[in-house]
């Protein structure tokens, strides 16, 4: 049994605008231990897929429609508040794209650190404060010991994406969601915490959720990666297949438009037009407006997620029942 | 090199740092830029790479003249432009132009595109106002805009969309050299391909030399006919671009192109990663010497001595400077 089973996850958000789908039926499973990335540009849904699991949507003005999302015999979507809240931070924890706005500026790293394990009943003060210090250590902060007494305004960027991490893991959840968790920082700080998860991961046994737009971060990453595309899964597999064996047009076309998979000077790939409008539903494949393989069957018929064997699974019509090829 | 369209020597941008509010003094000085010499032949791209707070933003900002340097000088085509002052410099200004970050905050809100192109086309080209919208529809073609957008406001635009705006805004006054700061670091994938396929069209079409400045080392390697790479206010290498990228020579250039992560699982899983210690330094109080040595992994003890001079291992354009130059690259 999976550690996280999502099924027909549906978040609209109910806007003097119209009915925002911005996560429309989305299904997928998390084993123990294993990392998944979740590719997509911005407002594919993302996001919201793991802040409905947790919870964390502003409702109103959002709604969960339907679905439900099973972690360990529990339905996030349906539970009490006090159920949810004894899963969040403890069990399944989250980091943020944005180190900076994160922390509260006004409460020292150690006061922040402890909280988690203080509101579950973990621990006692002292020994919190003793973990928090371990925790510190253990993601690479140097001089622990004084620094876990400052303040986050004394800390750089990186290592304010440190202590969230310490923070997130000093629970030792099961799940680890991090939401974009280096696009804030340089490339060679991206390249630390990149690291400093994994080694965390591999010592604690978690599993890890990896959101991100940046289809480099996730090649090295991830065992198996969901690519994203107005609200939906249009195509999941393991990284390889992913990368090596595209099979949905926007893929194909997302890895086209990649500079660094491209021949310099090479015209890129682009793909036309414009992400859709989610306030206005589509009766058919919401990339069919855009893709240079659309039928009048694309607009005609929503397409459902297929396997193709390999655990590899793609929404798109012509390449199940045609057998589109690029 | 005599050749050369954009020549920049020994730039020096510097700021106080200035304490008190009744008597304020001087307590330090930030040296974002400290002695940056380039030289750009006319219709080349140079890539300018670098972490956050490396100085290239306010390199490109100095030598457009938007911020005065402390010393050396910029001389484009004939013109020495850091001896030019007010109308003079204004004129000037015709012939260089800038593109931002953020299409979000660079455009008017309150301003048409009409009126915004309008306005650039006139500053230097007094244009009668009967032509005025001919001239910017042409210009909102170029760049891949319907002109009948024309009347529109910055908010009825994607992002896409306002940063090919605020490239027609650049290009009304037709200029002869653009500095690109980040064009495209704050757009979509899909969207980025489409920017960057522009900005190579209309450098190649209307011959423009272009500075593009970009934290992103695959993007500026597939745009840039040379990149540069800075460190603290300083040049550590500079060479072509394919040159740069696939064989760094410095050993700032080799972490930073280990960092990049690639988009291919096979490579990414046994490419070795040079991981370097701790964040770039503060440049208000630069260690000595090389400034990268407190986290470079070759340092010696020479290192803390001085900067080092610029050096070719094979005699050519690409140059590095290190001085463990020869050996660490045998």
């Amino acid at each position: 049994m999976p550690l996280l089973d999502v099924n027909d996850l549906t978040t609209y958000f109910h806007t003097r605008n119209g009915v925002v789908r911005a996560v429309d039926g989305v299904s997928f499973q998390l084993e123990k231990g294993e990392t998944l990335g979740i590719v997509g540009e911005s407002g594919s849904g993302k996001s919201v897929t793991c802040m409905s699991m947790l919870g964390l949507i502003p409702q109103p003005p959002g709604r969960i429609e339907r679905g439900t999302a099973t972690f360990d015999g529990t339905d996030l979507l349906h539970c009490s508040p006090k159920e949810l809240q004894s899963i969040r931070g403890r069990r399944i924890a989250m980091i943020f794209q944005d180190p900076m706005t994160s922390l509260n500026p006004y409460l020292r790293i150690e006061d922040q650190l402890i909280e988690p394990l203080l509101i579950h009943g973990l621990a006692d003060k002292a020994s919190a404060k003793k973990q928090a210090l371990e925790m510190l250590d253990a993601v690479g902060i140097q001089d622990a010991a004084s620094r876990i007494r400052g303040y986050p305004h004394e800390f750089s960027g990186g290592m304010r994406q440190r202590v969230m991490i310490a923070m997130a893991l000093i629970t030792k959840p099961d799940v680890l969601i991090a939401d974009e968790p280096t696009t804030a920082l340089d490339v060679t700080v991206q390249a630390q915490i990149l690291e400093l998860i994994k080694k965390e991961q591999q010592e604690l046994g978690t599993a890890v959720i990896l959101i991100t737009h940046d289809l480099g971060v996730v090649s090295g990453f991830c065992d198996r990666i969901n690519v994203m595309y107005g609200g939906k899964i249009v195509e999941s597999g393991p990284t390889k297949e992913i990368f090596y064996n595209p099979q949905h047009p926007y893929n194909r076309a997302l890895q086209n438009s990649i500079p660094a998979l491209q021949a310099k000077g090479k015209e890129l790939y682009t793909i036309p037009g414009m992400p859709p409008d989610m306030s206005k539903p589509s009766a058919g494949c919401s990339f069919a407006p855009r893709c240079e393989h659309a039928t009048h069957l694309c607009t005609a018929e929503p397409p459902e997620l297929q396997s193709l064997g390999q655990a590899h699974t793609t929404a798109c019509l012509r390449v199940q029942r045609e057998n589109l090829k690029p | 090199m005599s050749d050369a369209y954009l020549q920049i020597d020994n730039l020096k941008t510097h700021f106080p740092v200035e304490k008190g509010i009744l008597f304020r003094k001087v307590t330090g000085t930030v040296k974002a830029v400290d002695g940056v010499s380039l030289s750009l032949a006319k219709g080349e791209v140079l890539g300018l790479v670098g972490e956050s707070g490396c100085g290239k933003s306010t390199l490109g900002s100095t030598v457009l003249q938007l911020i005065k340097p402390t010393a050396g000088t910029v001389t484009l085509g004939d013109r020495t432009l850091t001896d030019l002052d007010g109308k003079e410099l204004r004129s000037a200004r015709a012939d260089f132009q800038m593109i931002f970050q953020d299409p979000y905050a660079s455009l008017n809100p309150r301003m048409t595109v009409y009126s915004m192109l309008a306005e650039a086309i006139q500053a230097h080209r007094k244009t009668p106002k009967a032509e005025l919208a001919n001239a910017v529809g042409a210009l909102m073609e170029k760049v891949g805009l319907a002109a009948r957008f024309m009347r529109k406001y910055p908010h009825e635009f994607s992002g896409g969309q306002r940063q090919r705006i605020a490239i027609a805004r650049a290009l009304a006054v037709e200029p002869k050299l653009i500095i690109a700061d980040e064009p495209v670091s704050a757009l979509d994938v899909s969207i980025q391909a489409q920017i960057l396929n522009l900005l190579s069209d209309l450098t190649r079409e209307m011959e423009l030399t272009m500075v593009f400045i970009s934290h992103d080392l695959s993007v500026v390697k597939h745009i840039s006919d040379r990149i540069a790479v800075m460190y603290l206010g300083r040049i550590v290498e500079i060479g072509p671009a394919t040159k740069v990228f696939e064989h760094p020579q410095h050993p700032y250039t080799k972490a930073l192109c280990s960092a990049v992560p690639m988009p291919d699982p096979d490579s990414e899983s046994t490419r070795k990663r040079i991981l370097l210690p701790g964040d770039p330094p503060s440049p208000l109080n630069p260690p000595s010497g090389c400034t990268f040595h407190p986290r470079c992994p070759h340092a010696e003890e020479r290192c803390q001595a001085a900067w080092p001079s610029f050096e070719s291992l094979n005699n050519d354009t690409h140059q590095a400077a290190c001085v463990r130059l020869t050996e660490l690259n045998q």
